[in-house]
């Protein structure tokens, strides 16, 4: 495994979960039982009705880009010897956003609303991070 | 809603005039911008009672400030939301003076992120200054590698999906913001550009070319804010505080529409405060970290209708003897933006509202209302939006 030099997540009691769901391939999102609700990025509380009535749920991991930026410049290291690449926001299928990279494809190819799905590069014996790819 | 009009005004200023100040510190570019702001309006040290101020550096608070300055305020205020933070001090001096707490209060900031060389659009998780990120939400974000303008650029992608918005469109306010940078000495580039220029030059981030973006310079200033009573007494005419909002926006657990920005909220009580409409609005400071932030800050304000923004800033209508002359110090896409830009906001509204230019083309005739709104944080992510309406008698 080449050495990850872009940034880790800091991983905390409330976004546990995630990590360890992606670790095993799965990309989990929350629920609340109270409202019905789906929220992103995961927390505690539910945003929306601050219940704590939060549920876990795997997503299908398939979206749309809502919207994306070729990246040309970025000085941080682990990102400058990327460009360009393209960060994005991803719909996914039960409708809340993510920021990601769009990955597996030539970055002048990306559009709005192209169908993507998630795939997981391992950073880490401890940490795999979700990225998304074109369908198909 | 208490009439708050004419109770506090704007009644001195100080830009410091560095561009690059590799020699002096942050305190000290702040020292030297209130001095100079309190000679402005004919007041001293003795006269303020309140100490408002916010800055990119943790360490550069109102309590150091305080100390570096001798001071002892009995309202301090270090409302930190990024580069609109000076809209929303100047709603809070306002309040505190309506309240009867504050006579006189400087609002001031400085940064040396030139001369220190901050990436601040381009650095990457960098800008933070440190490598550790929080549980959330840097930890589902800065792995990757979100930079200031790739957060400005997602808008405008998505706004020309939606509303067919053109590069040449975003470039035209950068040219009519370069148009004025040319009349304002101290403006870091003064040389005119056309549209051919901007469209023809590096992207920095799809759809965002160099000149799409703001200037990284050293700065800072002052601005002097007084109650009625105080006002009267000073060198110049006030300058009211005729309305004032302040909102922030967010991603809304992944689900809020990103394409309706903070200002979308700040106006309304701006507007509704001051009891003028946008018909008479004389001209407008629209903090211009990018050329696509001027764009949906017009079309949010409600001057324009949303999708509209391409066709309203085109034409020329944005240049001084057009429609809606804005940013007419040349911005932070031509004169300078230290970090956090919205103090210069205030500055130049003021003086254009007392008619500083007079016999000059860099003055906008009958200049009686003027708006500004400070953004600060980042369209795709979370910001800040604060909406002031300035006046003259």
């Amino acid at each position: 495994m080449p050495e990850w030099n872009k940034p880790l997540p800091t991983i905390s009691g409330e976004t546990k979960p995630y990590w360890d769901n992606c670790r095993r391939g799965r990309l989990l999102i929350q629920k609340c039982d109270s409202c019905g609700e789906y929220q992103f990025y995961p927390r505690g509380i539910c945003a929306n009705c601050w219940s704590n009535d939060i549920q876990w749920i795997t997503s299908s991991g398939k979206g749309t880009v809502w919207t994306f930026t070729v990246t040309y410049q970025n000085g941080t290291p682990g990102f400058a010897e990327d460009v360009p690449y393209v960060l994005a926001l991803v719909e996914l299928e039960e409708g809340v956003r993510m920021f990601t990279n769009i990955v597996e494809c030539n970055p002048r190819s990306v559009t709005i609303g192209m169908p993507v799905e998630v795939t997981f590069i391992q950073a880490t014996n401890q940490i795999s991070v979700p990225y998304f790819k074109p369908v198909g | 809603m208490v009439d708050l009009k004419h109770s506090a005004a704007i009644v001195g200023i100080h830009e410091h005039v560095t561009r690059y100040a590799p020699d002096k510190s942050e305190l000290q570019i702040q020292g030297e911008s209130v001095i100079k702001a309190l000679e402005d309006a004919g007041l001293t040290k003795k006269d303020v009672d309140g100490l408002l101020t916010a800055s990119s550096s943790s360490r550069n608070t109102g309590l150091n400030l305080a100390d570096y300055l001798d001071m002892y305020p009995s309202f301090v205020d270090n409302t930190t939301v990024g580069g609109g933070s000076f809209e929303f001090h100047l709603a809070h001096a306002l309040n505190a003076i309506v309240a009867g707490r504050l006579n006189c209060a400087v609002i001031t900031y400085s940064s040396t992120a030139r001369s220190g060389s901050v990436s601040v659009g381009t650095g990457g998780v960098a800008r933070f200054g440190h490598p550790r990120l929080e549980p959330s939400p840097d930890s589902f974000e800065e792995l990757y590698g979100l930079t200031t303008v790739g957060l400005y650029a997602m808008i405008a992608q998505r706004h020309m999906h939606l509303y067919g918005t053109t590069s040449e469109q975003l470039a035209e306010v950068a040219v009519a913001v370069r148009h004025h940078a040319s009349m304002n000495p101290e403006a870091l580039f003064r040389n005119p550009i056309t549209v051919e220029d901007v469209v023809n030059s590096r992207v920095i981030s799809s759809p965002l070319h160099l000149p799409d973006c703001c200037v990284i310079t050293d700065g800072g200033g002052a601005v002097v804010v007084a109650s009625a009573e105080v006002a009267r007494n000073c060198r110049h005419q006030p300058v009211w505080v005729l309305g004032a909002g302040e909102a922030v926006a967010h991603q809304g657990a992944g689900k809020r529409d990103l394409m309706y920005i903070a200002a979308a909220q700040s106006h309304k009580p701006a507007f509704e405060m001051s009891g003028v409409t946008h018909k008479d609005i004389d001209m407008a400071m629209i903090y211009d970290s990018f050329t696509i932030t001027v764009l949906e800050t017009l079309e949010d304000l409600g001057f324009c209708k949303k999708g509209e923004g391409g066709d309203f800033v085109s034409g020329g209508r944005l240049k001084i003897g057009g429609e809606l002359p804005i940013n007419t110090d040349g911005g932070g896409l031509s004169s300078n933006h230290p970090g956090m830009r919205g103090i210069f906001l205030l500055m130049e509204a003021t003086r254009q509202l007392r008619h500083q230019f007079e016999g000059t083309p860099r003055q906008v005739a009958d200049c009686n209302i003027a708006l500004c709104h400070g953004t600060g944080g980042a369209l795709g992510s979370r910001h800040s939006g604060g909406t002031v309406i300035l006046g003259r008698d």
